[in-house]
């Protein structure tokens, strides 16, 4: 959680990564920060992460995006 | 048929009486008939074109569907048995590239048949003049919504291949989704996730819901036949004759076509979720007030809501997170700069979706690129945001005041203005030279000494056009402070119905019909 939480917060986004679980819903993220964080994700964990995945239950918090990120890399 | 004629009225009036009549079992086969007809008064060689996609998405959607049954049941019955983890997953891999051949397949033919008749003659306007070669044009007639049905067909095979849906076994229920008449002219774009309970439920007749739907219906035919048609005149003629019409005309134009699309485009959405309403059956939202958007990233999330996530969904999504583009990105940032490698994606998705959302909207240049330079202020907007946000930090209580908001707001209208005008003209050079005479023709005592009255409007056209604008003005101001207007009437029938009375009356009356005026299409059924 922490390395995650590192790369978010790293990316200067206008965003409260640790306690906000509705980042997608409230409209706090917008597309392009999405792809952004995607980008980084990808990166930092040598993952691929499918356009599938990229819905709002997988994006609304920091835990969300750890989930997929396991997720991925456990398949 | 045109959703302003008297037979699509009575076609109306006879569906909505049957479909409460005959078995509810039955609601859905008869939506499916009434598509038919509807569709056949445009002409049955269209009705060919959809009949193809709904059989190719149908038997590709099942053929996928099929392919993952098998795999999961193969992989479910040999569950610590015979094959290594390895093994497994080769299987599994192998079954994806199945379905992948099946995925590709469906959108080279779905979208073919667009891609064909859309924009063959743009391809061979385009290779005459570069090559000064001179292939002939075709004469191919677009099918009626083949724009809109296309797409929602498209996202369902999307959809069923990336596991979000379950295939439609029954090919007649592919059918009523791809051709529900309300969506073709306009859309919503709608997805089969969101439509499919609704669209094949039975529905009882609810007094509440038909009478909302009826509510709708009445209050789209007023923004379309009481503000758009009557400003349809002044626009046509201020755009027709760009070297005449210039700088005040060019802004009094921009900023009277931008009510008449929006009167336009959400009158005739209104009519369509008013139909689908009638019928019990919900259709998702396409417009939130855009006009009050603050910025032009939430304008497009307000304006023609469908069509944008239909884009950012399938298209800016994908192709972010392609493998070649997160490649060069990666590459970027180790030989370029940390920041231009971190963006390369996101711009590169941008711009593409943003090319592509043009050339939706139509097979020309002005269409590209006024997509184009969508993607530009965008972008701009993306790296002025550092700005944007120490300034608001700065002087909080200047940018939370009303003055603000309202100075932000009127920036975006008139940044959509401009940007629209290339709708208006269809030529790019045409479009910029007029747009750069609002800032070098300063003929607004001319245009405010009776010329406005020669542009096919009398004083009292543009009244009743003006009334109108208010009306819709303070309907989407109260919708922005309490939501549902019809909600808030409902719980004071009287004035309900009196409201509903008047504004048929007002339909009846002010509608933009009789002598001097033709019935026209939807300008968004173009596209």
């Amino acid at each position: 959680m922490e390395e995650i939480l590192d790369i978010l917060n790293g990316l200067g986004l206008d965003a409260d990564f640790e306690h906000c679980t509705t980042l997608i819903d409230d409209g706090i993220l917008e597309s392009l920060d999405i792809v952004t964080i995607i980008a980084e994700l990808s990166d930092a964990f040598d993952i691929t992460i499918p356009a599938r995945d990229i819905v709002p239950e997988n994006f609304n918090s920091a835990e969300a995006m750890l989930n997929m990120v396991n997720r991925l890399l456990d398949e | 048929m045109l959703f302003t004629s008297y037979g699509f009225i009575a076609f109306l009036a006879v569906l909505f009486v049957l479909y409460y009549l005959i078995p509810k079992r039955f609601q859905w086969l008869l939506l499916l008939a009434a598509d038919i007809v509807f569709y056949a008064c445009a002409g049955w060689k269209g009705l060919c074109f959809m009949a193809a996609t709904v059989v190719v998405s149908w038997a590709a959607t099942n053929l996928m569907g099929a392919s993952l049954a098998k795999q999961k049941s193969f992989l479910k019955s040999d569950e610590g048995k015979t094959l290594e983890r390895a093994e497994r997953k080769a299987y599994k891999k192998q079954c994806e590239k199945h379905r992948k051949v099946i995925f590709v397949l469906a959108l080279v033919a779905d979208l073919g048949i667009l891609a064909a008749l859309k924009y063959t003659n743009f391809l061979i306007t385009n290779v005459n003049a570069l090559f000064s070669a001179d292939i002939a044009a075709v004469d191919w007639v677009l099918p009626l919504g083949i724009s809109f049905y296309t797409f929602q067909t498209v996202s369902y095979v999307i959809d069923v291949y990336w596991e979000k849906v379950e295939p439609e076994k029954n090919i007649l229920r592919v059918a009523l989704f791809t051709s529900f008449f309300p969506l073709l002219i306009q859309g919503p774009i709608s997805r089969f996730g969101d439509l499919k309970d609704t669209l094949f439920a039975e529905h009882k007749a609810d007094f509440k819901q038909i009478s909302f739907g009826l509510q709708r219906i009445l209050w789209g035919y007023f923004k379309k036949l009481v503000i758009a048609d009557r400003l349809l005149a002044a626009v046509t003629a201020l755009c027709g004759d760009p070297l005449t019409y210039t700088g005040a005309y060019v802004f009094i134009g921009a900023v009277l076509y931008a009510a008449e699309l929006y009167a336009d485009f959400t009158g005739g959405i209104d009519i369509t979720i008013g139909v689908a309403q009638v019928l019990g059956i919900k259709v998702k939202e396409n417009f939130i007030r855009p006009y009050f958007s603050r910025n032009i990233a939430e304008y497009w999330r307000r304006w023609h809501i469908s069509m944008g996530t239909w884009f950012k969904d399938y298209i800016f999504y994908p192709l972010s997170v392609a493998p070649w583009l997160l490649k060069l990105s990666k590459s970027a940032r180790k030989k370029i700069s940390d920041g231009f490698g971190r963006k390369l994606s996101v711009y590169v998705s941008t711009i593409v979706t943003w090319f592509l959302t043009g050339l939706w909207h139509g097979a020309a240049w002005n269409f590209v690129v006024w997509g184009l330079l969508n993607a530009f202020f965008i972008l701009l907007a993306e790296e002025f945001k550092p700005v944007s946000q120490r300034f608001r930090a700065k002087h909080e209580r200047l940018v939370s005041g009303f003055g603000y908001r309202v100075f932000e707001t009127l920036r975006t209208f008139l940044l959509m203005c401009s940007l629209r005008v290339l709708d208006c003209y269809r030529d790019v050079a045409v479009s910029f030279r007029a747009l750069g005479t609002v800032f070098t023709d300063f003929n607004w005592g001319e245009v405010f000494s009776g010329a406005l009255l020669q542009l096919g409007l009398t004083s009292a056209d543009y009244l009743i056009a003006a009334v109108g604008v208010v009306i819709m003005f303070a309907v989407s101001c109260i919708q922005e402070k309490h939501g549902s207007v019809r909600e808030v009437l409902w719980e004071k029938p009287v004035l309900c119905y009196a409201v509903f009375f008047v504004l048929a009356v007002a339909v009846l009356t002010f509608g933009a019909y009789g002598v001097g005026y033709d019935a026209t299409q939807f300008i968004y059924n173009q596209f």
